[in-house]
């Protein structure tokens, strides 16, 4: 894990961003200021419309932004905005015409790696993501769990440094989840990558964060930042705990619902 | 196969065998003048009519369908990747190809016959016009449905507009295209015997209308039947071709 005096391998300052459309301007981001530790899981909470995406966005390179910054890397955590990236989104996203370990190797062909070593990789990740043996499926073959869990296996073959997950988990039923949640911190734990993990999930958010951002739609603000201290390992006994449910009324609150 | 595809296959060609028997029964027992039903035996006596070149035909005729509808198919994906590369061309060309559809193309047999003289060449013309729309349609559509987020992802990792092309966006199309394509295999037919119809001296539609002067049905259903064999077999192919490219998931249903 990082220590505290880490640079920051994400900082964001000041970021604002507006959507145009015609005449009408829709304000996506206003003043989002935030850093990201190197290795640091943080959760970005909000409802439909709080910007959200559109930060994920930028951040990936995807999206451009009025004003503000949004930089990532350090001297110590370089970063190539090329080949750095992973993204998992709320749909699983693998082409319907590769097998599974094809569809992992995706990024791995784009980016021009040596395939062999590639494919082995491929399989260690299948194997880490508990999908050893479907590695010649196709995806309808598989569950909706099972095709994230490839997406995810997608998203780290080129060892990026920053996983960018936009409500990975949405789409899954709530048990699958569940186990979604904790199959994840396995992996981040494993992997020591930095990700930022997007959610309307208020539990979701604070069972996997180190930190939580707080995003309010109309207006689109950052409401807050906050870390997020809770035994380690984070185990499903620590939702029902005292200080989980501090976490989630705080959160509750400044979304306007508690 | 499964016991239920077995079991599909035998009904499927039951029905078939069966139409065939109920054709045979009815112009045999129901005193049908032959002039205006053959038998189904008397259809097929028919290939044996000594000056009908009954081969020489049917391969014109095949040269038109096959001919056009390969034209069409090139030009209909070239043009459709096209748009999907030029935003401009798509909409400054499509509305254009949109009213040219409005067009009967069958309409325009007289005027190819003008342009392209007598005989084959109309013909592939008129097979082509009329499979080339529903070709291009689709693939259009399957390039622009591509997922944007699928998009965004190799975007992410800076991907060049090629493999962006060739890994993405045209496996993407590729189901549509063949739906564009089945639809226009039907169509190329129709519309290479009513070219033939309309102006031709070689072909099975020409070989109708020849023997449609000395009331030889059986010769006409014989043709018939031919010109559906042609169609059956191009569908097939591009049947066959569609499984054996496309994961069956990801065909349109």
């Amino acid at each position: 894990m990082s220590t505290p005096v880490a640079k920051p391998f994400i900082r964001v300052n000041g970021l604002r961003k507006v959507y145009r459309k015609g005449n009408q301007e829709f304000l996506a981001i206003s003043d989002a200021t935030f850093e990201v530790a190197p290795g640091e899981l943080v959760s970005l909470v909000g409802p439909s419309g709080c910007g959200k995406t559109t930060l994920l966005k930028v951040l990936a390179g995807l999206q451009d932004y009025d004003s503000g910054e949004a930089r990532i890397g350090s001297a110590t955590h370089p970063f190539d905005p090329s080949r750095d990236i992973g993204m998992v989104f709320q749909q699983a996203l693998l082409l319907k015409w590769r097998r599974v370990l094809q569809n992992v190797m995706l990024p791995a062909e784009i980016l021009g790696l040596p395939i062999r070593e590639s494919r082995e990789r491929a399989g260690e990740l299948l194997a880490m993501v508990g999908l050893t043996g479907f590695e010649d499926k196709y995806p309808y073959e598989l569950s909706g769990g099972m095709q994230q869990r490839a997406a995810i296996a997608r998203a780290l073959i080129h060892d990026p440094k920053l996983i960018l997950m936009d409500e990975p988990f949405g789409a899954l039923d709530a048990l699958t989840r569940e186990k979604m949640n904790l199959e994840l911190l396995n992996i981040w734990k494993r992997s020591g990558k930095t990700i930022l993990f997007v959610t309307h999930g208020i539990s979701e958010a604070v069972f996997l964060g180190t930190r939580v951002i707080v995003l309010t739609a109309s207006p689109a603000r950052m409401a807050d930042n906050i870390k997020i201290e809770l035994p380690e390992p984070r185990t499903l006994d620590v939702k029902t705990s005292e200080t989980f449910g501090e976490y989630s009324r705080r959160i509750y609150h400044l979304l306007g619902l508690g | 196969m499964s016991g239920e595809a077995v079991r599909r296959y035998v009904l499927a060609i039951l029905a078939h065998v069966a139409v065939i028997v109920v054709w045979y029964v009815f112009v045999s027992y129901g005193h049908v003048p032959s002039f205006v039903m053959p038998t189904p035996v008397a259809t097929v006596a028919a290939l044996g009519g000594t000056n009908y070149d009954w081969i020489g035909n049917t391969l014109v005729t095949a040269s038109e369908i096959f001919g056009g509808y390969f034209l069409a198919v090139i030009v209909g994906v070239i043009i459709a990747i096209a748009f999907s590369w030029s935003s401009v061309a798509e909409a400054a060309v499509m509305p254009l190809l949109v009213s040219l559809n409005m067009i009967p193309k069958v309409a325009l047999g007289p005027l190819f016959i003008v342009w392209f003289s007598y005989g084959i060449m109309p013909n592939t013309i008129i097979a082509f016009s009329i499979s080339f729309f529903p070709i291009l349609l689709n693939t259009a559509r399957g390039f622009r449905e591509v997922e944007p987020e699928l998009l965004e992802l190799v975007r992410s990792l800076r991907s060049s507009k090629w493999q962006t092309f060739i890994k993405i966006q045209l496996p993407s199309a590729l189901p549509y295209i063949f739906s564009g394509m089945k639809v226009g295999a039907i169509l190329a037919v129709a519309g290479a015997i009513v070219g033939e119809f309309l102006g031709s001296s070689r072909g099975l539609g020409y070989l109708m209308l020849q023997v449609q002067v000395t009331l030889d049905t059986a010769a006409m259903f014989m043709a018939v039947i031919l010109i559906t064999l042609l169609g059956v077999i191009l569908y097939g192919i591009v049947l066959g071709l569609e499984r054996l490219v496309i994961v069956r998931d990801a065909r349109v249903k």
